[in-house]
C-alpha cells in the first residue's frame, strides 16, 4: 500500500502514510500544537506560531527555505540553525522523528 | 475535551501525565508502594465479591424462571429472604466497612517524624510543592510535581489556596482533599523508581481536567541532587539512539536538545530575558529565586528547566512548548489564571523562555 502511493522521487509529497502517522504522533507528544494548529492534533492547539491546517508544502519553509523533505525535517528539528534568527527553537526530536514529521507536513498538504 | 493524543503513545517511560496514565495495567492496579497495595487489594476483593454476588442472582433467577418447582419450594421461604437477604449482606456489608475503615485509617499512619515532609497546596489549576526538613523549614520550593526519594516514608501535608482539590496518584495511594483552612496528611511510600501521574480528582472549576502532575521516585543519590537543586542527569539527544518509529523516552521528557543560545542562528540569546521577564510583570505572579521575581499567584520557576512537563503536567516541558505557553497560554489551558502574552514580539518570548530555561 505504502509503495502503491508512493510519488516519482523527484516530487515534494515523497512520503507513505505510516511515516506520517508516525510523524503525527511524534508532533504530538513533542508539543508542536502549543503553537501550531495541526489537523489529527486535537488539543492543543495553540496561537503562537503559524496555523499548519493550512500548510500547502509549496511556499519556500519559513519564507526562507526552498520547499524540499530534507529541508523541513531540518527545520523542524532545528529551526534556528537552518533558518537563522528564526523564533521557532530546536525541539527534541531525533533525525528521523524529524523525517516522519516533514511526512506528517506533506500529508496535510496533500489532502 | 477529547483526550490529548498522547494517550496514545505506548510510552515506557512517560513524560506528562498522559503518557504516565498510559499502558496496562492501569495505575489504580499497579500498586508502586505498600500504601496503594492495600488499596489495589481491596479493589480486587471487592469486584471479587460483586462478581460472587452476580453469580448468585443470576442462579437465582434461572431457578425462579426455569428451575423444577420442588427446588423453588423449597428454597423460596422466609428463611431464604432472612439468609440471604439480611444475615449475608449484613455480614458481608459489616466485615468490607471495617476492612475499608482501618485501611483508610492506616493510609494516614502516625507520623514517627523521620519521614521525608512535603507541603503540596493545591492552586486553581497547578500545585505549589514545597520540600521541609524536620523542623518544618523550607528546604527547596519548586511546583506541578512530586519527588520522592524510593523506599522511604513520605507524608505529604496537602493544603489549598482557593477551593476544594483533590490529590491523587493511583500508583501509590488512594485519593486525598486538599480542604482550604485545614492541612490533610497523606504518608506514601515509593517501593520502586519512576514516573507516576497524578490528577486533581476533585472538580475545581474551570481547567480542572487540564490539572495534573507527575510523581518522580528517585533511587537516594538522585534524590539527594534534586533536594539540593542539582540538574538532574539526562543523556543529550546526541547520545540517544535514534531507532526509526522508536520514541526515545528520555529525550522527551526534559527535552533534552543543546541550550538554544549555544546553536547557530538563536534569536533569545541577544535580548536580555530577565530584564523582558521583569518588564512584562511575570515577576509579580512567579518567584525566581536570587532574582527581584517574588511573586506567589503562579509557579515558582526557579527549577523550570528541571521541570518535565509545563502547566500543571499537560504538556512536555521543552522550549517550543514553554514559547507557545508564554505567548498563548490562554489558548493552551482556556480560563487559567496567566494571561496570554501574545503582544510580545517572539523575539521577546524566545528571549524569556531562554532565560528561564537556564538551570540555576
Ligand atoms: C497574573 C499572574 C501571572 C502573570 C502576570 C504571569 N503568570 Fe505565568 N503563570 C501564572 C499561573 C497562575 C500559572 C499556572 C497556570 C496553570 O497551570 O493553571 C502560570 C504558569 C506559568 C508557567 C508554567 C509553569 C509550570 O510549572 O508549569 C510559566 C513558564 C510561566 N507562567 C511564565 C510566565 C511568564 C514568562 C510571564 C510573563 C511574560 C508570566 N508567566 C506572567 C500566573 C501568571
Ligand atoms: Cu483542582
Amino acid at each position: 500500500m505504502a509503495a502503491a502511493c508512493k510519488a516519482p522521487a523527484e516530487s515534494r509529497h515523497d512520503f507513505d502514510d505510516k511515516a506520517a502517522e508516525r510523524g503525527r504522533i511524534v508532533a504530538a507528544a513533542a508539543g508542536c500544537a502549543a503553537c501550531h494548529r495541526l489537523p489529527g492534533i486535537d488539543w492543543p492547539q495553540g496561537r503562537a506560531g503559524p496555523d499548519l491546517t493550512a500548510f500547502d508544502g509549496r511556499g519556500p519553509i519559513a519564507g526562507a527555505l526552498p520547499n524540499t523533505p530534507g529541508n523541513l525535517a531540518a527545520f523542524v528539528r532545528n529551526a534556528p540553525a537552518a533558518k537563522p534568527g528564526s523564533t521557532m527553537p530546536a525541539m527534541p526530536i531525533t533525525p528521523s522523528e524529524a523525517r516522519d514529521v516533514a511526512a506528517y507536513l506533506y500529508g496535510i498538504a496533500d489532502d | 475535551m477529547s483526550p490529548p493524543i498522547s494517550m496514545v503513545l505506548p510510552m515506557t517511560d512517560a513524560q506528562t501525565v498522559f503518557d504516565a496514565w498510559w499502558g496496562w495495567p492501569p495505575p489504580v492496579l499497579d500498586p508502586a508502594g505498600p500504601y496503594a497495595e492495600s488499596v489495589t487489594v481491596l479493589a480486587w476483593a471487592l469486584f471479587a465479591m460483586g462478581a460472587v454476588v452476580t453469580a448468585i442472582v443470576a442462579a437465582a433467577l434461572y431457578v425462579a424462571l426455569f428451575g423444577p418447582a420442588k427446588l423453588k419450594a423449597r428454597i423460596g421461604g422466609e428463611k431464604t429472604v432472612w439468609i440471604m437477604g439480611i444475615a449475608f449482606p449484613g455480614v458481608v456489608l459489616l466485615g468490607l466497612l471495617v476492612w475499608g475503615l482501618t485501611l483508610t485509617a492506616s493510609l494516614t499512619d502516625p507520623i514517627r517524624g523521620d519521614e521525608q515532609r512535603i507541603r503540596v497546596t493545591g492552586h486553581m489549576w497547578w500545585w505549589d510543592v514545597e520540600y521541609l526538613d524536620a523542623q518544618g523549614r523550607v528546604v527547596l520550593r519548586d511546583a506541578n510535581e512530586v519527588h520522592l526519594p524510593v523506599g522511604r516514608p513520605v507524608v505529604l501535608e496537602l493544603r489549598s489556596a482557593d477551593v476544594i482539590h483533590s490529590f491523587w496518584v493511583p500508583n501509590l495511594s488512594g485519593k486525598k482533599d486538599m480542604i482550604p483552612g485545614r492541612t490533610n496528611l497523606l504518608k506514601v511510600q515509593a517501593e520502586k523508581a519512576g514516573y507516576f501521574g497524578g490528577v486533581c480528582a476533585e472538580y475545581c472549576g474551570g481547567p480542572h481536567a487540564l490539572m495534573g502532575f507527575v510523581a518522580v521516585a528517585h533511587e537516594d543519590a538522585d534524590y539527594r541532587r534534586f533536594i539540593a537543586g542539582e540538574p538532574l542527569g539526562v543523556p543529550s539527544l546526541a547520545e540517544q539512539q535514534d531507532v526509526p518509529g522508536q520514541l526515545p523516552a528520555l529525550a522527551r521528557r526534559t527535552g533534552a536538545v543543546a541550550p538554544v543560545s549555544a546553536q547557530a542562528g538563536a534569536v533569545g540569546g541577544a535580548l536580555d530575558g530577565e530584564a523582558l521577564f521583569m518588564a512584562n510583570g511575570c515577576a509579580a505572579c512567579h518567584r525566581v529565586a536570587g532574582t527581584e521575581a517574588n511573586g506567589l499567584a503562579g509557579p515558582d520557576l526557579t527549577h523550570l528547566s528541571r521541570r518535565l512537563t509545563l502547566a500543571a503536567g499537560v504538556l512536555p516541558n521543552n522550549r517550543g512548548s514553554l514559547q507557545g505557553w508564554i505567548a498563548d497560554s490562554q489558548a493552551i489551558k482556556p480560563g487559567n489564571r496567566m494571561p496570554s502574552y501574545d503582544l510580545l514580539s517572539a523575539q521577546d518570548v524566545a528571549a524569556i523562555a531562554e532565560w528561564l530555561d537556564t538551570p540555576r
